[in-house]
């Protein structure tokens, strides 16, 4: 039984990385309608750059907070001067574009940083709670928090507030929006701004767990995705729930179905995904979009 | 007074001219129509005010040349634009949607006496104020795009093909709102229209386009009379 348990608490642990990254994906989506597969690359540099204020003698917490500012104004500058060249063309252009950007910035990364993994230090200490034979570590319980607080704000910013609702206008007609007096581009700079600043967050939480490397959220960045598809793409709290889904039972299934094991465990996400969209094709807490012709 | 002048207005889109020439008067709380085939520029010379074309010439609103200006900066300055298609907002609700169109609004207390305003105009979307817009009938649609340019409380609004693919009781009933509006309200209104029928009963003068330049401007009753105009330009 406390392995069980163990299981599900290191499963929810992995899980709230995914969730932090797809929550920068849903960020930008509801900002821009487009999914953003460069979202772990901007939040490896992110981690990077807080890593060089480190080693140059910053305290760990200004560190993250520069990279978090540094981010913010890294995913404006890429709105404006990159991505605001194929907004309004083919949004299939534009993601392909971010791919390339993602492959970019990893080559960057590798470049200035090197391929060799970095020790990257914790905000939360690494010793263990344990409880009913149940160990956890700190560091563990505290990405967690941080993660429940960040999807709050998201969940709150779009639903109530006004900034959240012109960010959404503008993603889904920019032309109407603008036809309203939203000033569109400001928009889509600080939709890229603010999903970029998440995407430093997540990765200054990440970096200690999987030590910092070039690609080292690569692998988080497909389960994020699977999460996304899962939870629904315009739902913070949905894909947080399914990013703790995807963690648990990757772990469960690695342990319990030998057919499965570790070697196969990354299937998982998507056989869950499978399942869910024969089901309800709008994801666990998608809205489901009608059109009327 | 006149609030909207265009003068010798022109437009392309790349290197195709598609205004060569265009130019339309209207007074403050005024309404004209701009009637002519498909193809003629009436939509472009819509664009060509809430600045979503290139255009030449001039197009002064309320005493200053507006010409060149972003076009949220356009919206700003009172003038609303309903576009062809309707460009509502699908995936936010109906209560999103005229929210949105408050944006440059800050007293709360009149935008949602507004709000309440709209509703009256358009009671259909009374019951659907948590629907999604995509998920409204053709007719809604486009009670909710009136209603989203109404929220800015412009002083101007561009209303384009407001009766297109509308069956002709929902089309009717779209214009009996937009009259009540224009009675009521005081907004100046450019109409472009292709049922000239529906066009009149808001309008009081309106300009006939033929490929991209004004041919001939009338009062409605003077141009309601004209057979030849009829089937050049309205089609019968």
């Amino acid at each position: 039984m406390a392995t069980f348990i163990q299981l599900i608490v290191d499963g929810l642990s992995t899980g709230s990385v995914y969730a932090a990254i797809a929550l920068a994906l849903v960020l930008v989506h509801q900002a821009t309608g487009l999914i953003n597969f460069a979202q772990g690359g901007m939040a490896v540099l992110a981690a990077y750059s807080a890593w060089w204020l480190l080693s140059r003698g910053v305290p760990l917490v200004l560190a993250i907070s520069a990279s978090v500012l540094l981010s913010f104004a890294f995913g404006a500058v890429v709105e404006r001067w990159l991505m605001r060249r194929f907004e309004r063309g083919d949004p299939d252009t534009a993601v392909v574009v971010t791919i390339g950007l993602l492959t970019l910035i990893t080559g960057v990364c590798g470049w200035l940083f090197t391929y060799n993994n970095q020790q990257f230090p914790s905000l939360f200490s690494l010793d263990a709670v344990t409880f009913l034979g149940v160990s956890v570590s700190q560091r563990s319980i505290g990405t967690t928090v941080v993660i429940v607080v960040v999807m709050l704000l998201l969940q709150a910013l779009f639903a109530g507030t006004k900034l959240g609702l012109a960010l959404r206008a503008v993603a889904i007609n920019p032309q109407s929006a603008a036809f309203s007096g939203l000033p569109v581009e400001r928009l889509l700079m600080v939709g890229w701004g603010l999903a970029a600043a998440l995407g430093a967050i997540a990765g200054a939480l990440v970096a200690p767990q999987l030590t910092l490397t070039p690609g080292m959220l690569d692998n988080a960045l497909v389960y994020a995705l699977a999460a996304v598809i899962l939870g629904g793409l315009s739902s913070p709290i949905g894909v947080v729930v399914a990013a703790w889904m995807i963690g648990v039972l990757e772990n469960l299934a690695a342990v319990y179905v030998p057919l499965i094991g570790y070697d196969l465990k990354v299937a998982v996400p998507f056989i869950l995904i499978f399942v869910v969209l024969v089901v309800r094709p709008q994801g666990l807490f998608g809205r489901k979009t009608v059109v009327r012709v | 007074m006149t609030l909207l002048e265009l003068e010798d207005v022109t437009a392309s889109y790349g290197p195709v001219q598609v205004l060569d020439g265009v130019s339309l008067s209207v007074p403050e709380n005024g309404a004209v129509g701009i009637l002519g085939a498909n193809g003629a520029g009436k939509t472009t010379t819509l664009r060509a005010i809430s600045a979503t074309v290139r255009t030449g010439g001039r197009i002064v609103f309320d005493g200053e040349d507006i010409r060149g200006r972003r076009p949220d900066k356009v919206a700003a300055l009172g003038i609303a634009h309903v576009p062809e298609g309707r460009g509502t907002f699908g995936d936010l609700t109906v209560r999103e949607n005229l929210r949105v169109g408050a944006y440059l609004r800050k007293d709360r207390k009149g935008i949602e006496s507004d709000i309440e305003y709209c509703l009256d105009l358009f009671p259909n979307l009374q019951d659907r104020i948590r629907s999604n817009a995509s998920a409204l009938s053709g007719g809604e649609q486009q009670m909710l795009a009136v209603g989203r340019a109404i929220m800015s409380k412009p002083r101007l609004l561009l209303l384009d093909e407001a009766s297109l693919g509308l069956a002709p009781t929902t089309a009717k009933a779209v214009y009996d709102a937009i009259r009540r509006l224009r009675i009521e309200s005081g907004i100046a209104m450019v109409v472009v229209e292709q049922n000239a029928n529906l066009a009149f009963t808001v309008v009081d003068s309106a300009t006939v386009l033929e490929t991209g330049r004004s041919v001939l401007t009338g009062t409605s009753a003077e141009l309601r009379g004209m057979d030849e105009i009829r089937r050049a330009y309205l089609g019968g």
